[in-house]
């Protein structure tokens, strides 16, 4: 049983690179040297690294059509209800279910519950939101938002060993390397 | 003083060519937005702004409850002039509202760039404008506290609303819409409110940030999602934006009264909405630019390009302004003629030709590329289309009902003083919402114009 000071498991090591160059050149280095569990952190989208982590494929667009045929769905049937089966009102013979007009209601519900979607969808993709995080407790990770871009390799990757991976990772020239502790 | 102040104070004084001033990078741009809403020290412009504005905004709160005390009988409705100012300021402010969105999302779909230092700034407007947009049709159902019988709730007698109605579509149009351009400009501000957080210097200012920001890392997996969501919201609130005022227009276009009973009302509105947006997007950013010293982000390129879509929708309201004459003629239905010939001569024909004036005459000015590029001359330009847009809609729901089949009924329709402390109330509570919204939250998209600036220096160079 260990009775010393409980040591804290390590997450990961991150690096922080100073421009949109060098970190699109250490991430490809990364994943060329066999590294898959990464990530990367940056201030705004860089292309090349979605390219490079194979990011462009997600479950986004999906949840957000199920989201708005949700909302058709519910916008039609909802004025059906009311008009056909509640409380139908026989005005000159017309339709109960007169639904071209229904359309306009319908379509506002598409594009409101598809909208639900897309915000929520992100959001719990993501794992968000989670307000703190053990990434917030290295100084210098508030530059990640600002004008610094980061890259993990996270300890749980095979290829991962604390100090092999350090020194792969001093070796591409970044600012700082730091440990993630969970 | 740092290299990065000294590159901030050259920026301040742009007055290049460019999209973005040349000393704005990165770590600039970051710190120059930021350290509006962040600074200790509000300037005193802005109490000035907010102690001007706040007697308005209580002006607003006198008219609403004088409203709701004695009933709508305090404006100058009456039979036949059911709708009034209550009509006009909702179509007017909605209007306003729809320049955000196609600032934000259509511009966003064209890849349009150079929208990303103005969009987060077009979306706040649209959404202070479709509050005050919002209030007039619950006002003016007369009584406010059941204005919940517009939704279909279940309810012990049965009533359901009328679906075939499009004033029931309009209550769901314009809720979707409000929410919608909630969420889009809540999911934009993400990553800035991420960059609040880390840059807060007070424990306080951080943690509020922090609960905002749902802990945005800006990790490149959430920007994947992040990207498609925001991508496909804007592709979602395109078509949205046009069947909002759409569905408005058909408020108008669905009864039988002479100058309402026309097709070409929705495109028409549409244009007209972007157009009276697109000024006021230039009356509220000229400003700003100015006080905030915002030269060098929101140029005078910008500016320019704004005075051109002024421009080209200014001209697809005027088609809808010949339209509406030729029709008036060919239809020849004497209703028709007779309400086009009363609208430039009858009761209202100064209002007529105001509104011609305004909205035809005064933006030819934009012809001309020094105009398009001198804040001054936008700036009274984007007021005298505001101006004309109310107008114009003035001159739509007034003199049609005033002066329609018979002329037993017809009568002389002005709104009264309560008419106007409402409506000079949301003026003074749009802009006291703006007025928060610079000093609280940030202004222009910092992580948006980090992407954009590397390409507008290739652009540039």
């Amino acid at each position: 049983m260990n009775h010393g000071p409980a040591q804290p498991e390590l997450r990961g090591l991150i690096a922080e690179f100073e421009n949109e160059a060098a970190i699109v050149e250490a991430t490809q280095k990364t994943v060329d040297a066999g590294y898959h569990h990464i990530e990367t952190y940056t201030p705004y989208p860089l292309d090349e690294l979605l390219d490079i982590q194979h990011l462009h494929k997600n479950k986004v667009a999906l949840v957000i059509l199920i989201g708005g045929l949700t909302g058709c769905a519910v916008g039609f049937f909802m004025q059906y209800f009311a008009s056909v089966i509640h409380y139908p009102i026989n005005v000159g013979g017309r339709p109960f279910n007169s639904w071209p007009a229904f359309i306009p209601v319908m379509f506002e519900c598409t594009v409101l519950f598809a909208s639900f979607a897309a915000l929520v969808g992100m959001m719990v993709m993501n794992k968000l939101p989670r307000p703190n995080h053990p990434l917030f407790d290295i100084e210098r990770f508030r530059y990640a938002t600002q004008d610094r871009f980061f890259l993990c390799i996270e300890a749980e990757d095979p290829y991962f060993e604390k100090d092999a991976t350090r020194q792969f990772l001093e070796e591409m020239n970044p600012h700082e390397v730091n440990e993630v502790e969970a | 003083m740092s290299q990065q102040g000294v590159d901030i104070e050259k920026a301040k004084t742009y007055t290049g060519d460019g999209f973005v001033a040349p000393e704005y990078t990165n770590t600039t741009v970051t710190e120059k937005i930021s350290n509006i809403v962040l600074r200790s020290h509000t300037p005193l412009g802005w109490f000035l702004a907010v102690a001007v504005l706040l007697p308005v905004v209580g002006m607003l709160g006198i008219s609403i409850t004088w409203l709701v005390l004695i009933g709508t009988g305090i404006w100058g409705l009456n039979v036949p002039v059911g709708w009034g100012f209550a009509i006009i300021n909702f179509v007017w402010w909605i209007g306003i509202g729809h320049a955000g969105t196609l600032i934000s999302a259509i511009l966003h779909l064209m890849r349009q760039d150079w929208r990303n230092s103005i969009n987060r700034f077009a979306e706040a407007m649209t959404i202070f404008a479709v509050m005050c947009a919002g209030m007039f049709p619950l006002l003016h159902v007369g009584r406010p506290w059941l204005a919940y019988w517009l939704l279909p709730l279940p309810n012990t007698m049965s009533l359901w609303p009328q679906w075939r109605s499009p004033l029931v579509w309009d209550v769901f149009a314009v809720s979707t819409y409000f929410t919608v351009s909630l969420i889009f400009w809540y999911m934009g501000m993400i990553p800035d409110l991420g960059t609040l957080r880390d840059r807060a210097k007070h424990p306080i200012t951080a943690r509020i940030f922090g609960v905002l920001s749902m802990g945005w890392r800006g990790a490149s997996s959430h920007w994947a999602r992040y990207e498609k969501a925001y991508l496909i919201l804007a592709g979602l609130s395109t078509p949205l934006v046009l069947s909002v005022h759409s569905i408005v227009s058909l408020d108008f276009a669905v009864s039988l009264i002479p100058g309402w009973h026309t097709t070409v009302f929705p495109p028409y509105f549409v244009a007209g909405a972007i157009y009276a947006g697109f000024a006021m997007v230039l009356t509220l950013t000229i400003p700003v630019r100015k006080w905030f010293k915002l030269e060098g982000l929101i140029t005078t390129r910008h500016l320019e390009n704004m005075g051109k879509v002024t421009l080209a929708t200014g001209f697809i309201v005027v088609y809808g302004y010949a339209m509406e004459m030729f029709i008036s003629w060919y239809s020849a239905s004497p209703y028709e003629g007779f309400m086009m010939w009363n609208r430039m001569s009858g009761q209202y024909a100064p209002v007529y030709w105001a509104l011609i004036f305004c909205n035809a005459v005064s933006i030819q000015i934009l012809w001309w590329k020094r105009a398009r590029r001198s804040p001054v001359v936008l700036f009274i330009v984007s007021l005298i289309v505001g101006v004309g847009m109310w107008l114009e809609r003035f001159v739509i729901v007034v003199t049609s009902l005033a002066n329609d089949y018979m002329p037993s009924s017809w009568d002389y329709y002005a709104g009264t003083i309560w008419d106007w402390s409402l409506y000079i109330g949301t003026i003074g509570f749009f802009l006291f919402m703006m007025c928060l919204f610079i000093r609280f939250l940030p202004m222009i998209p910092m992580s948006e114009m980090k992407m954009v600036i590397p390409k507008h220096r290739k652009k540039d160079a």
